[in-house]
């Protein structure tokens, strides 16, 4: 999230064309000895952790054998990287990441725009109507959903079997498509209404008189939120597509909770889960988690690289 | 309005902390009991242990997960940290050589051998030790036996007072066209039933228990194992478990076993409070209760005495607590032949020590005792091997779902696979 800091000091340095002031010293001194506390425990209790695993993933270490530890070096990632599961369960992070992060995008700014459109008496309603699942803790939606599929327990297979395919004898759980498809609406319901709110505070800084004056040169419905609102809005989106899709890659609870990983639902941070905590082989769980990390910083970098590319298209007023 | 809050929070705080008896003057030392949940058996006899002990200790329960690899993983990390509050562990038997290879569990004093395994029941005696030398006390012994629906065996003409094979029941349930209670999801369970197959064909998942990772020796590409995966196979693919199979572990067969298409099951005693506590709460019918019959484990082949899954909870002593000696002598209070009668009374879960079941609260109570017993007697532990999780884990994601095991090439496949994860090769 610096990224987009940085090239706005970066423009506003440019625009004075001068060297800061002592002033501007002075408040950038505050602000460091402001923000210096905050940001060193940051990097305590987040950089040391990594490091540990960095260090960690370079043994052959199991914590029920203390005394076996030994250096291998690269060895773990070697493993992991020539094993077809880790290849499998990134396919499914990743295919959960892109289907889940599109739908809420979709819905989510359908909902902004209700949000945005609702009368001011109902839109303090409306907004928390929304928000309710969002509140509700992962693991225990992924419960509620679980219990609604199950096919002991459920009402899905009794209240849908009009739907083709859909019947008494449909296990949800047995097989990977159901499952997934299970799992991903349950993330879908629950984040919708994060990054509904999201574009929502995108939506609101567009500004009215663009709207108005486009709508006075005669542009429809659909001009005007193609030319005018979605590219006002590209920052938004943006931080909202970044922040669901680290999040969305990060997704264990539902999994966890649904499948624990059965039938080719497995993601990485479960493997992860499963190798460190339920092998106890730290060495190798560790080199999972460092992967892990490195496809999230990949995003991560992709998503800001896009993000630049698009805070100057905006600004080139296309 | 805030303020009142605060100070409310910090007076319940300070009174809570009086109340824990953080307060001074009581220095009888404490002994923390890591329990499985279960219907508040175990705290009652923490209760009676403390009273007994007359001020030498006080016993306090600490509760685990309910699932039991989470129990192993939370014991396993808090043991290799070296937790001095691990004085007494309730301890699911597959776990035990794990955490007894690396000496993370204290040695049991001779006397404590002597007195609390006289007369314990073979199979529960074998999953307490580790390399011939016992390492955890037993105190109650689960195993499964055989419930089937007497309208149903009557009608296929099943004769139930001899033991039967699984041919037998797959061939009963097929012909009344009613579903069998086996266990098919990808859990613990799955490795339980396979282990009893294969051992009841006179195999062994793994034949080396003892050896190092790099030398574990499969024995699923056998007879045995092969006859394992046809029983597991055909219940699979002739959709003989019913359409929740591949997610069925023993609570969703046991709701399973008390409807229409009910027939056989093989499941855990603890099937019989439960069915009769819903009969009691009024969600299931009386002539229910009667209709259910239990006999032992069915045979993997005709004539061969099968040899049931083997289950339950041993007590272990961490080998860092600060207590060794007074925990041992609450081991020796909570495994007492009566404390495990009136666990199994209050809880379901059945004594480990053979002269338990010779009480009368036991057979009015549990009319079945009798085969759990017999079936103690019989079973068989699951590989008793440092690398369990492995072995269990690598199981079940071969086995499970049953509709997908091949007779021809899971053993193999498994053995493969597992062989490959020991040796640090592959991802489990």
């Amino acid at each position: 999230m610096s990224a987009p800091v940085d090239t706005r000091t970066g423009r506003r340095r440019r625009e004075t064309g001068v060297v800061l002031s002592e002033r501007r010293r002075s408040e950038r001194r505050l602000g460091w000895w402001l923000a210096g506390p905050a940001f060193v425990v940051m990097l305590l209790v987040t950089l040391y952790p990594i490091l540990q695993a960095v260090w960690d993933s370079l043994f052959n270490f199991r914590l029920t054998a203390p005394g076996d530890k030994s250096f291998i070096g690269l060895k773990n990632y070697g493993v992991i990287l020539t094993d077809s599961l880790f290849w499998r369960d990134l396919g499914v992070t990743s295919l959960i990441t892109v289907i889940t992060v599109v739908v809420e995008l979709v819905l989510g700014f359908a909902l902004a725009l209700v949000m945005h459109k609702a009368l001011k008496s109902l839109r303090g309603f409306v907004r928390t109507a929304i928000l309710v699942p969002y509140g509700i803790i992962t693991v225990v939606s992924a419960f509620a959903w679980f219990y609604a599929f199950d096919i002991n327990s459920g009402f899905v297979n009794n209240w849908f079997d009009w739907v083709p395919g859909i019947g008494p004898d449909l296990n949800w759980f047995a097989d990977t498509w159901t499952s997934l498809s299970v799992i991903m609406a349950s993330e879908i319901w629950k984040t919708t209404p994060f990054i509904s709110l999201l574009l929502l505070a995108g939506l609101a800084q567009v500004p009215d008189e663009l709207t108005e004056a486009a709508e006075v040169d005669g542009a429809t419905w659909w001009q005007r939120m193609q030319r005018v609102i979605l590219p006002n809005m590209k920052a938004a989106i943006m931080v909202a597509v970044l922040f669901r899709a680290l999040d969305a890659f990060r997704i264990f609870d539902n999994v966890f909770i649904m499948t624990n990983g059965a039938y080719g639902t497995e993601v990485l941070s479960l493997l992860a889960y499963r190798t460190s905590i339920g092998r106890l082989e730290i060495g190798l769980g560790s080199a999972i988690s460092v992967l892990l990390f490195l496809c999230v910083l990949i995003i991560c970098f992709v998503a800001i690289k896009l993000f630049k590319v698009d805070l100057a298209g905006a600004q080139g007023g296309k | 309005m805030w303020r009142g809050a605060r100070w409310a929070g910090i007076t319940a705080a300070a009174s809570a902390l009086l109340l824990s008896g953080c307060g001074p003057a009581d220095s009888t030392p404490v002994l923390t009991w890591y329990i499985n949940p279960d219907d508040g058996g175990q705290a009652a006899i923490a209760e009676k242990c403390t009273a007994a002990a007359d001020g030498r200790y006080r016993i306090q329960t600490t509760l685990l997960p309910s699932d039991a690899a989470a129990q192993r993983e939370q014991l396993a990390r808090r043991l290799a940290a070296s937790d001095t509050s691990m004085d007494i562990m309730s301890l699911d038997p597959p776990f035990i050589p794990e955490l007894a290879e690396p000496g993370f569990l204290a040695p049991v004093p001779e006397d404590t051998a002597q007195k609390t395994t006289q007369h314990t029941l073979d199979g529960a005696l074998a999953g307490a030790k580790w390399k011939g030398s016992l390492v955890t006390v037993p105190f109650w012994a689960n195993t499964q036996i055989l419930w089937y629906r007497k309208s149903v065996a009557k009608a296929a003409g099943l004769d139930m007072s001899k033991p039967v094979t699984w041919a037998q029941v797959i061939k009963a349930a097929k012909d009344e066209q009613k579903y069998l209670g086996v266990q098919g999801a990808l859990a613990e369970s799955m490795t339980v039933w396979v282990n009893a197959l294969v051992e009841s064909g006179g195999g062994h998942i793994v034949e080396n228990p003892e050896a190092s990772a790099d030398g574990i020796r499969l024995g699923l590409e056998s007879e045995a194992g092969k006859k394992a995966a046809e029983i597991v196979s055909t219940i699979g693919k002739e959709g003989l478990g019913g359409p929740g199979l591949a997610t069925q572990a023993e609570n969703e067969s046991m709701l399973q076993f008390q409807g229409d298409k009910g027939s056989f099951m093989v499941n855990w005693p603890f099937v019989w409070p439960a069915t009769n506590a819903s009969v009691k709460a009024g969600s299931l019918e009386k002539s229910l209760v009667e209709d259910i019959g239990w006999a032992l484990y069915p045979q993997t082949e005709a004539g061969k005495e099968a040899r049931p899954p083997l289950g339950g909870i041993n007590l272990g002593v961490g080998a860092a607590s600060t207590h060794v000696d007074l925990a041992y002598d609450a081991v020796e209070c909570i495994v007492r032949p009566e404390h495990q009668v009136e666990y199994f009374v209050t809880n379901g879960n059945p004594p480990s020590d053979s002269t338990a079941y010779d009480d009368p609260s036991i057979k009015e109570k549990f009319p079945m005792a009798e085969t759990i017993r017999q079936s103690l007697r019989q079973s068989a532990p699951r590989p008793q091997t440092p690398y369990y999780n492995e072995v269990s884990t690598g199981i079940q994601q071969n086995w499970a779902p049953p509709s997908g095991v091949d007779p021809a090439t899971t053993p193999k496949t498994t053995t493969d696979f597992i062989i490959e994860v020991l040796r640090g090769e592959r991802l489990l």
